[in-house]
């Protein structure tokens, strides 16, 4: 935590005060799923920062694996489908 | 260089952006999907449609969050440099600073996962995260329900 006050200091002019990292961290803690911190306790910035790490890594995976499904499901499907869909852009 | 002060950050965590609401981003996302379709579906393989598609699911998020975040912009920069056209520099680029000290591990980590992350302060890749996440989020539900609903309608057949 100290190395974040010191570089705070360095910058000089965009005077970062801890309670402002808090408040970026309370609020990324928000977004993040509730079953890795719980949410009584104010959880650390580092275990905030790792959780979102692992969120990010896992979303990645997800959306790799959805696309994977999507192309599957695109080939497997008649061209009725296609049209269909084709026709409500449209 | 330009700078924020936290009031501004503050602000633009709240502020609502009007490209952004689902049906906007499905809508988005399901003509991306078309095009890729359209392109040859018998001489494409399965892994190039996959990528296909996945660039298109980035496209769509970045496009929708807006220029307004920085993670959006590096995204559809990312996408939009065509690979193999080899190494160029854009003229009108702005290096910004690297921030000092990559001493904590965890935020090196960060860094690398949020797209243009490498040179923010370390409020903004905060504030930057926490959009990111919650588009990529909604990003994977939208594609979650299209995938449920699509082999849904294959079972039906």
């Amino acid at each position: 935590m100290s190395s974040r006050r010191n570089r705070a200091r360095q910058s000089g002019s965009s005077r970062i005060t801890d309670e402002q990292i808090n408040d970026l961290v309370s609020k990324l803690q928000s977004v993040l799923p509730e079953a890795g911190i719980r949410r009584n306790d104010r959880a650390s910035a580092a275990k905030v920062l790792q959780e979102t790490c692992n969120y990010i890594r896992s979303l990645h995976r997800e959306v790799d694996d959805l696309s994977e499904r999507l192309s599957k499901l695109l080939e497997e499907s008649s061209s009725d489908q296609a049209a269909i869909i084709r026709s409500l852009l449209m | 260089m330009y700078r924020r002060s936290f009031k501004d950050t503050k602000s633009s965590l709240g502020s609502p952006n009007p490209n952004f609401s689902k049906p906007m981003v499905a809508l988005r996302f399901l003509r991306a999907l078309s095009l890729v379709r359209c392109s040859g579906p018998g001489a494409r393989s399965p892994s190039y449609r996959a990528r296909g598609i996945r660039r298109a699911a980035y496209a769509c998020m970045a496009a929708s969050a807006g220029p307004r975040r920085a993670w959006s912009r590096a995204l559809l920069r990312k996408i939009r440099r065509r690979p193999g056209r080899g190494l160029r520099r854009p003229r009108a680029v702005i290096r910004r600073r690297r921030p000092v000290g990559g001493g904590d591990p965890l935020e090196v980590a960060l860094r690398r996962l949020v797209p243009g992350g490498g040179c923010m302060e370390y409020c903004r890749l905060l504030e930057e995260a926490a959009d990111y996440v919650k588009c990529l989020a909604m990003q994977v539900r939208l594609m979650q329900t299209i995938v449920d609903s699509a082999s849904h309608v294959n079972s039906i057949d």
